[in-house]
Parts: structure tokens; C-alpha cells; sequence
């Protein structure tokens, strides 16, 4: 066991530190402002996340020209070809440093690995290092109105026209769709086969005609998700991944690497509010010095601490070539609550004052403000809490699934409800 | 970046599952909860020493192995699974360590080897009765060679060759005036009365000192000082322990529904269970994580040891806690009976969550620990 860097590690680490050095300005000790300040949740007005995206862009190219754009990607698509190990040193130093991202995970984390597999030689040289230098925008349109936490519940029409295919329907929680420039699309193209089988998976143009974006305003009041509507779209059939019927699997692609590509979520976590409880005088002095406070913010570091060494020992097992399985979901589970309590514990400190947003001078530039509602999102999108302990509940600890009535009927006999 | 035991420990780990899963079944653990009259199982004992598990991580100039804390690491979580009844902890975590870290060179050849083979049984006594022990509520006090008082709970006192006992060397109690004695447990001056404890498995006692032959251990007055850092050792160790029975109380609870039907299905099949289970694997990870870091702090003497060990401890006690309730509460009716195993690991997770401090106190060891780190 040996928690510091080996030789090749340590030299990585240097190399990394080095351009950031030379690239990017340094934060101090404690991060004060969310760790993707300058993302699309993070900025309103049309300026604003103009200059955010420009910015993001120019700092994507320039990790790409360092090589450093995407760690775990082979070198042949202009990846690092670095191991999971790597990408982690990468995020620690990056971590430490203002940069505007946000916007190129989907892309590179899950939906490049996804063309990876399923995509031909041709599209894979001619989409996937756009997509490293930032110089094109993916999205994965995959969630429906009616089909959230039962993705395979899809209903995008997906109907075949000689060699065309053409969509109709709605997606919906489309990240960043009103800034991409491509989409990864799940559809289903036979409504008489049983839910998992009719699906057909594609990649299109989203500047396609008959595609129209609208963003949705969140309780933060910004908007980072939209829906995405679709009106006889043609694309052609070369633009599939995997077999007609098949789409189902080639999704199971994407969302395996969902799990590794979703990082640390923005930063509000034990650090920050231990920084609060000594900037924050309440009843009996500073709240670092009171008893409660102390006992209650242990339990967030090690909760904190407890997930970050649960990733570590997953790059272990990864890196002697085992597969990260589901224990991944615990992440995501306890970051959005933690979240949501540190924002409601901190606002508590700040007492009368901790509900105003617009200040001249905001503790920690209202970041447990933004917390609050942040976190909502983050129970939700990606798997919800309640999922999240299905899929713990089933694929990790065995127990037996729910039964299902969707399993043999074809899907157009399916009780909907409302939907 | 290497963040798992070796392969060789993980060896170590499958041969201490196997032999435990023979020597010691719940039929052993029961067998000194059942009977008052003993204090640990000795035929356990015996075997696990001869195994040598007791000298693991004793250099072998003193009769031990040689081998590290991360190969007791390993033995500790297995203890943990198999509720051990034996007084493993109270001998090598507590009193071995505290003789391998502050005890002369002829401390060490004395009392090491003997540790080492198992033939004889340390403890260490320091708490006097209800609250946090400090050196200013200690009245046990040291003066003319001799050692007076009344130490309760001391775990494993009763069957204890040595004690390691905390007292005051001056009037004026401070942090200063605490000192460490080694106590021969069989002479004249020292008696012993069991306690009854919400763990018989783990038996205590009240050790009673009158005029007791003491010698000094480490430096007169840095008791306060030797116990702070001997604890950091052992919350990691316990920590293991901790990790070890949640985990088999989560399997057991897992087990039990798959087995027992209600509404035409398993109950197992129920969210409101799957969930809870859920929940019980995810404080068990956590705290399975916090124990690796504390395990790498220990095993290589890093400064991040108090922030890693006080992490380790609330998180394997929370998880335990937790584990050891929610198994009972999925069990149903038989969870609270005596026939059923889950109050064996009830007992066990708060007996563990106390021994060395409570929660409250290391939640606050971590945070003014961190304050440390910071100013630095």
C-alpha cells in the first residue's frame, strides 16, 4: 500500500505542473469559488456565457496542443494515452488552478469512448479529434419526458425512409445542447419489440433541420439543461452505432463511461465550510469554536475523505486491469446530499443574512447560496438517489430486482399513465 | 499510487478467514457470552498464537515476526468478522505497542517476547468511572514506588499477567503530572472484580490497586502524551476490526432476506429494505476507505496519522453502529432475540465505538487536528 507516487507517477505530476505553471494562474490554499467557475451553470446572461465558452475553448486547445486534452484516450485520436492513475493526477493539479471547463466532459468522457467502440474507422478520424481540441460541442440526448430514471422507456421515433432514417419526438435534461455542435441520440425503431430490444443508437448534426433547442431555466434561475425538439429529422443511416434493435447496448457503452467521466462535482465540500466556521462569528464567537459545529462538520470530512479514498482504491483495482463496477454509484449518492446539507448547515451559520444571494460582499462568493440549489440537480440528474440504491442494492449486493412489467409485453402495450 | 494490500496480504487475509471460519464459530463467541465464569476463549487463544498472529508486527529480536501494521491490518479486520472472544486487542494493539514504542531496551526484552508467543496478556487501564477521562478526574495517583487506586472498565484486566496503568505523580493534576506504570497483575497489591458489560464477549473488569509495585513506562509525565499516540495506532486497528463485523452484519442481514418470503416474496425483493442495505454498503465503503488511509498513515509513519486515524475512527464507528442496528431491524421479531446472532454484533459495534473514546471525542481529535495541519 503506498498512497504517494511512484517514479513514473511523480514525473507525470511534474510535467503536469509545469504547464499549468505556464498556462494558468494558481488558486489560493482554499477554493473559494466552485471549481467550474466559468461552466454554463455557473454564468448568466449572453455575454457572460459567451466569454465562458470562448475561454473554455481556447484553454481546451491549448491542453490539446500539450497532448493533455483527454489522458486516458489513445494517442492515435490525440489523447495522452495515460492510465486511469494519471487522469487523477491530472485532475488534482488542474483542480488547483482557475480554468474554464465544463462543457467538453460529455464529449470526451462518454460519448468519444462510446464512437470509440460502435463508430467507423472514417467517423472516428473525422469526429473525434474536434472534439478533443473543444473545437466541437457533443451532447447525449437521451432522457424523454417520460423516460428518466427508465431510460430504456424512450419514444423518439425513429423511422426508416430507404436510406435515411427520420426522427420525431422530444428529448429532454439535454446538457449543453443550445451549445453543441453534435448530438449522440438514442430512438426507438420498432415500437412492437419488447422495450430493450426496439432502440436504435445515432450520431447527427444538431444543426440538422427540424431540430429546435430550448434551454430550461433552473431554480438556480441559469440554465445548464434543455429540451431538444425533434420534427421529421433526416439523417442517414450511415450515422448509426451498432445494429437497428441493438441501441440499447451501445447506450450501456455510453453510461459504463458516464461512471468514470462524471468527476468531482463542483466544489462544495468539507474544505469549504471549514473555512466558513472560522470567517463566521455566531452566538458564542467564531463557529469553529463551538462544540456542535465541530461535531457536526466531522462528519462531512469523513464522508468527504471516505469517497475520495473509495476512488482511489477503484484506479487501484483499474489499474492492475479489474473493471470498476457499480460500487461507482456510491459517489454521486452521498456528494449530492452532502452537498445539499453542508449548503443548509453553512446558510444556517451565516444566520439572518445566509438567505441573501446579491452582496457586496458574499461569504465565499455565494457559493453555499448556489448549494442549495445546485445540489437539487445533482440528486436528480445522472441517476437519482433512489435509483442509485437500486442499482447498489441489485448489481452489488445481489438482492432481487422489482418485478418488472415491462419485460415481455412490446413496448406499444406498456401502460403509460399520463405520459 | 498503490491503494490495496499486496498480494501477500491478501494471502494472509484468505488464511485467517479460513482458520477463523473453523476455530471460531458463533458456537466459541457464545460460549463466553453464555457462561460468567469466562473471561475469553482460551483454546482460541492458544491457536492464534501459535499461528505467530500474536507477534505479527513484534520485531523478531523480540519474539515477534517482524512483519508490519498493514499484515496486522489484515488479521485485525478478520478478528472483527469472527467476533475473535479473545483479548487480542487489549494485548497487541494497546499494551505490546505501548512497550514497542516508549519501554527501554530491558522493557522490551521482558515483556515483548512473552507477548509475542501468547503465553502472557497485557491490557492497559486508564478510565475511572462515567465521563472523559483526563489527567485532571484521574485519581490514581503514583507516589514512593507504589501505585493506588481504581481503574474501571479495564477490558481483558481479569485475565492480564501486566497492566499498563495511567496515574498522577503530583497533587497538581495537569497534562504533566500523568505518567505510565507497568503493573504485574498477579502480585498482593492488585485485585480484580469482573463487571458486567453490554459485551460479554469482551469481558472487563474493575482493577483495584493498593500499594501495587509499579515501574515507570516512557518519561514521568508524558502519560498524557504516550496515550494520545498509542490510540492513533490502535483507532486504525480497531477500525479494521470494525469494518470487518460490519461487513459480516450486512451479509448476515442480506442473507436473512433472501430467506425469509412475506407478501408471496422475499423480503429482500422490497425497497424499503434494498435501500437500507444500500445504505448500509455505502457507510461500510466509506469506512473501509477511511481504514486504508489510516492503514497507509500507520504503515508508513506519515504526520497525516492523527487527521487519518481520527478519520478512520468515526467513519468505522458510524458504520458499524449503523450496520449492526439496521441488521437487527431487518431480522424483525427474531433480530431482537437471544437465539439470533445480530445482538453479538450490536454488542460488539458500541463495545468497539467506546473502548478507546467515544465518537464525540475523536470527532474532535479529527477537527482540532485539522486546525494543526492548517496553521502549518
Amino acid at each position: 500500500m503506498d498512497f504517494n507516487d511512484n517514479t513514473k507517477e511523480a514525473e507525470f505530476r511534474t510535467k503536469v505542473r509545469k504547464f499549468l505553471d505556464e498556462n494558468a494562474q494558481r488558486r489560493g490554499e482554499v477554493i473559494k469559488t466552485p471549481t467550474t467557475a466559468g461552466a454554463p451553470e455557473s454564468v448568466s446572461g449572453e455575454k457572460a456565457a459567451n466569454d465562458a465558452l470562448m475561454k473554455a475553448k481556447e484553454w481546451q486547445k491549448k491542453k490539446a496542443e500539450a497532448g493533455l486534452a483527454a489522458i486516458i484516450w489513445p494517442k492515435e485520436f490525440g489523447g495522452y494515452g495515460g492510465s486511469p492513475i494519471e487522469q487523477v493526477i491530472y485532475q488534482q493539479e488542474e483542480h488547483n488552478y482557475f480554468v474554464h471547463s465544463g462543457y467538453f466532459e460529455i464529449g470526451i468522457g462518454m460519448l468519444g469512448p462510446t464512437m470509440m467502440v460502435w463508430g467507423k474507422d472514417e467517423d472516428k478520424k473525422k469526429y473525434l479529434p474536434k472534439m478533443l481540441t473543444g473545437e466541437e460541442i457533443w451532447c447525449q440526448l437521451f432522457s424523454e419526458p417520460a423516460a428518466g430514471s427508465d431510460l430504456a422507456g424512450i419514444k423518439m421515433k425513429a423511422e426508416k425512409d430507404g436510406s435515411d432514417w427520420i426522427l420525431n419526438g422530444q428529448k429532454v435534461w439535454t446538457s449543453g445542447a443550445h451549445l453543441s455542435d453534435y448530438g449522440m441520440i438514442v430512438a426507438r425503431s420498432d415500437p412492437n419489440a419488447v422495450k430493450h430490444k426496439g432502440l436504435t443508437y445515432f450520431f447527427l448534426d444538431m444543426k440538422t433541420p427540424g431540430i429546435e433547442v430550448k434551454p430550461i431555466k433552473q431554480i438556480s434561475g441559469t440554465a445548464h439543461f434543455n429540451e431538444v425538439f425533434f420534427n421529421d429529422v433526416r439523417i442517414p443511416d450511415s450515422q448509426r452505432l451498432g445494429e437497428e434493435g441493438e441501441g440499447w447496448k451501445v447506450a450501456l457503452t455510453t453510461l459504463m463511461n458516464e461512471r468514470l467521466a462524471v468527476g468531482d462535482p463542483p466544489g462544495l465540500d468539507f474544505d469549504q465550510i471549514f473555512d466558513l466556521t472560522k470567517e463566521v462569528e455566531i452566538e458564542d464567537g467564531p463557529a469553529i469554536k463551538n462544540s456542535e459545529v465541530r461535531q457536526k462538520i466531522a462528519d462531512w470530512y469523513v464522508q468527504s475523505r471516505g469517497l475520495q479514498y473509495t476512488k482511489y482504491r477503484s484506479i487501484t483495482a483499474l489499474s492492475k486491469g479489474q473493471t470498476p463496477g457499480p460500487e461507482l454509484s456510491i459517489s454521486k449518492l452521498v456528494t449530492a446530499s452532502k452537498m445539499q446539507d453542508v449548503s443548509s448547515y453553512a446558510l444556517d451559520l451565516l444566520d439572518m443574512h445566509g438567505y441573501v444571494i446579491d452582496d457586496k460582499n458574499p461569504a465565499m462568493n455565494n457559493l453555499f447560496q448556489n448549494g442549495l440549489f445546485f445540489s437539487t440537480a445533482l440528486r436528480i440528474a445522472g441517476g437519482t438517489d433512489e435509483v442509485l440504491r437500486n442499482i447498489i442494492a441489485e448489481r452489488v449486493l445481489g438482492l432481487p430486482q422489482d418485478e418488472r412489467m415491462d419485460k415481455k409485453v412490446p413496448f406499444k402495450d406498456l401502460p403509460t399513465g399520463r405520459g | 499510487m498503490n491503494f490495496d494490500f499486496s498480494d501477500d496480504q491478501k494471502l494472509l487475509r484468505d488464511q485467517a478467514r479460513k482458520f477463523l471460519t473453523d476455530k471460531c464459530d458463533r458456537t466459541v463467541v457464545r460460549s463466553v457470552l453464555e457462561d460468567s465464569q469466562k473471561n475469553h476463549s482460551d483454546d482460541l487463544w492458544k491457536e492464534i498464537s501459535t499461528m505467530g498472529w500474536t507477534g505479527t508486527a513484534i520485531p523478531e529480536e523480540y519474539g515477534g515476526l517482524g512483519l508490519g501494521m498493514l499484515e496486522l491490518c489484515v488479521i485485525a479486520e478478520e478478528l472483527g468478522r469472527s467476533l475473535a472472544p479473545t483479548p487480542f486487542s487489549s494485548s497487541i494493539y494497546l499494551f505490546a505497542e505501548f512497550i514497542k514504542l516508549y519501554g527501554t531496551e530491558d522493557q522490551k526484552k521482558k515483556y515483548l517476547p512473552e507477548i509475542a508467543s501468547g503465553e502472557a496478556i497485557g491490557s492497559f487501564a486508564l478510565s475511572e468511572g462515567n465521563g472523559t477521562p483526563k489527567p485532571h478526574n484521574l485519581n490514581s495517583t503514583f507516589s514512593d514506588g507504589k501505585l493506588n487506586g481504581e481503574k474501571a472498565p479495564v477490558n481483558d484486566g481479569e485475565v492480564s499477567d501486566f497492566i499498563i496503568v495511567a496515574a498522577n505523580t503530583d497533587a497538581n493534576k495537569n497534562n504533566k503530572s500523568l505518567s505510565l506504570f507497568i503493573v504485574d497483575a498477579k502480585q498482593d497489591g492488585v485485585t480484580s472484580e469482573s463487571l458486567e458489560t453490554i459485551d460479554p464477549t469482551r469481558p472487563s473488569s474493575r482493577i483495584i490497586l493498593k500499594n501495587a509495585e509499579a515501574e515507570l513506562l516512557g518519561n514521568s509525565g508524558d502519560g498524557w502524551e504516550i496515550i494520545q499516540k498509542i490510540f492513533e495506532r490502535a483507532a486504525v486497528l480497531f477500525a479494521f476490526e470494525q469494518v470487518g463485523g460490519a461487513q459480516v452484519a450486512l451479509d448476515e442481514a442480506k442473507k436473512y432476506s433472501l430467506e425469509r418470503y412475506a407478501f408471496g416474496k422475499q423480503i429482500g425483493a422490497f425497497q424499503a429494505l434494498k435501500h437500507k442495505m444500500a445504505d448500509m454498503y455505502v457507510k461500510i465503503e466509506l469506512a473501509k476507505s477511511n481504514a486504508y488511509y489510516g492503514a497507509w498513515a500507520l504503515s508508513s509513519d506519515s504526520n497525516e496519522l492523527p487527521v487519518a486515524a481520527a478519520g478512520a475512527r468515526v467513519s468505522a464507528i458510524d458504520a458499524y453502529h449503523f450496520a449492526s442496528k439496521e441488521n437487527i431491524q431487518i431480522h424483525g421479531g427474531v433480530g431482537f432475540t437471544w437465539e439470533y446472532d445480530c445482538h453479538l454484533f450490536y454488542r460488539r459495534a458500541k463495545q468497539l465505538a467506546l473502548n478507546i473514546g467515544s465518537v464525540r471525542q475523536w470527532k474532535e481529535n479529527l477537527i482540532s487536528n485539522l486546525e494543526k495541519r492548517n496553521i502549518m
